[in-house]
């Protein structure tokens, strides 16, 4: 159920930033389809090689230790893009001409890190979870359902209500809040028996890649 | 006997509606559509006039339209209101027009000022492509359409110091707001790009709740500006300067000087001065939109 409810809370803060990334870039490099384009492809990019990368680390040792640490490290990563967006996003006006390439390098500067781990968080979520190899389909289609159901509101609630409601930067910290939140239940459960399949689960031998 | 009547009131309506459906389009002529990467361009004809359209399937507005028989006539409103400019301004010698549509009002300031060196910012090469093969757009040495978006343009513009002295903002086509073009940032750009003698001229949002966010945003970033509203139409322009406004008064000379020149373009001059106010008629303690703040589409 923990792993579940920040899998969900990881999906929603994910589309969250990256619906508000639009807005962060557009002072600088417009709103036009190119800026998107950006933003999209660096956000798949940075969750297809965070999924690789969560998967590779699920294969050693896994525990709900790194798993913590993953949402300590995905809200670090997030305060550049409160920080340091506008220092990043000047430079990189002055230094290249064309919209397409300046969104294109920004948004990697700012997102790929952050994002990048927050893609970690999906399939290690299925290997604590996962007890027996013949439920591992069923835990990773619970698991994508949660995540991705997450994103969809993550959209949505940013899209029509949050920029109505609060600034950007509010809002980033909002999601920098829920990465702190899901790392103190996950470290703060870790220790106590409502995390069993965390225990058993680092018994079984390692599945081959 | 109550669900029969309800059920022929349904099928008077459809056919009624079904009958209108059928009359506009035998009214409107389609003669090109070009594609875009942004919404495919129509362009119409009817009764004379040919039109400039974004999204045909969901009835929109018309963007731009030309009178074939009389070219120079400008058709809408907020395209004849937009040369209120040259009461503050009456001779442009750097002309900056944020949104080209059919091109009509930089085809006039060139006609008008052929001296003036001209930059229309377009971010749709599809309307640039339209607005040459069917609206009669040109560029020249001095007159250039640049396919950017308008805030990336304005803030490169403030980087080199270059000036305008008079800055036409037309870019927002009324189905979706680009939302950086409405911000106190994006406005202190254009603020920081304009000529100490240099207007303003910003074709914005009359009705809806945006009135009032925009006119508390203008207002921090120029102060006290002109609002410009005409009987019968439903736009409201804002003039607004770097500096102090030129009094009401001193805008009756240059109205009678440029009389005669604007009159092939159907702008009356004369008749702006007293329509123009400083009076707010807004809800002052309405929030500023901001870079971090801009939901204008949800305003809307």
């Amino acid at each position: 159920m923990v792993i579940l409810t920040v899998a969900f809370l990881n999906g929603f803060v994910i589309m969250s930033i990256e619906l508000l990334g639009g807005r962060v870039l557009a002072p600088y490099f417009g709103s036009s389809v190119h800026v998107w384009g950006s933003i999209i492809a660096v956000f798949m990019l940075s969750l297809s090689l965070g999924y690789l990368w969560g998967g590779r680390l699920s294969l050693r040792r896994p525990g709900p230790r790194t798993f913590g640490a993953f949402f300590v490290l995905a809200a670090l990563l997030c305060l550049p893009i409160i920080f340091l967006a506008d220092a990043v996003m000047t430079a990189i006006f002055v230094a290249v001409e064309d919209p397409r390439y300046g969104s294109l390098l920004t948004a990697m500067l700012l997102y790929f890190l952050p994002i990048c781990v927050m893609g970690m968080v999906s399939p290690y979520s299925v290997r604590l979870l996962v007890s027996s190899q013949e439920h591992s389909g069923g835990v990773a289609g619970m698991l994508y359902f949660v995540s991705t159901l997450g994103s969809a509101l993550g959209t949505l609630g940013t899209s029509f209500y949050f920029v109505l409601w609060f600034d950007i930067n509010t809002v980033m910290w909002g999601c920098v809040a829920a990465l702190l939140l899901c790392a103190a239940v996950v470290l703060g459960t870790c220790r106590s028996p409502s995390l069993p399949e965390t225990e058993h689960s680092a018994a079984i031998p390692e599945v081959s890649p | 006997m109550k669900s029969t009547a309800l059920m022929s009131a349904a099928i008077v309506m459809a056919l009624l509606f079904a009958m209108s459906m059928t009359q506009t389009h035998a009214q409107r002529e389609i003669i090109h559509e070009e594609r875009s990467q942004y919404r495919d361009v129509v362009v119409t004809e009817f009764n004379d006039q040919r039109c400039m359209l974004f999204n045909v399937h969901r009835g929109d507005m018309n963007q731009t339209c030309i009178d074939l028989r009389d070219p120079k006539r400008l058709v809408f409103n907020y395209t004849k209101m937009s040369f209120a400019g040259l009461l503050i301004n009456p001779d442009p010698k750097r002309i900056l027009v944020a949104g080209l549509g059919g091109g009509t009002i930089p085809m006039a300031m060139r006609d008008l000022f052929p001296d003036a060196s001209i930059d229309v910012l377009e971010v749709d090469q599809a309307v640039v492509t339209v607005a040459e093969e069917f609206f009669g757009f040109r560029e020249d040495e001095a007159m250039a359409a640049h396919v950017v978006d308008a805030r990336v343009f304005i803030k490169r513009a403030g980087l080199r110091d270059e000036q305008y002295d008079y800055i036409v903002l037309d870019a927002f086509s009324g189905e979706y707001i680009p939302e950086h073009l409405l911000s106190k940032e994006f406005l202190e750009e254009v603020r920081a790009i304009l000529t100490p003698d240099g207007v303003v001229v910003a074709n914005t949002f009359s009705s809806s709740r945006l009135y009032d966010y925009e006119s508390v945003t203008y207002q921090a970033v120029f102060g006290e500006f002109y609002n410009f509203k005409l009987p019968g139409s439903g736009n409201r322009l804002i003039l607004a300067t770097k500096n102090e406004l030129p009094s009401p008064g001193s805008l009756r000379s240059p109205a009678r000087e440029l009389y005669d020149a604007l009159e092939p373009y159907g702008v009356n001059l004369m008749e702006y001065p007293p329509r123009l106010t400083t009076r707010p008629d807004w809800d002052t303690s309405t929030r500023i939109l901001t870079d971090q703040y801009s939901p204008a589409n949800l305003l809307n």
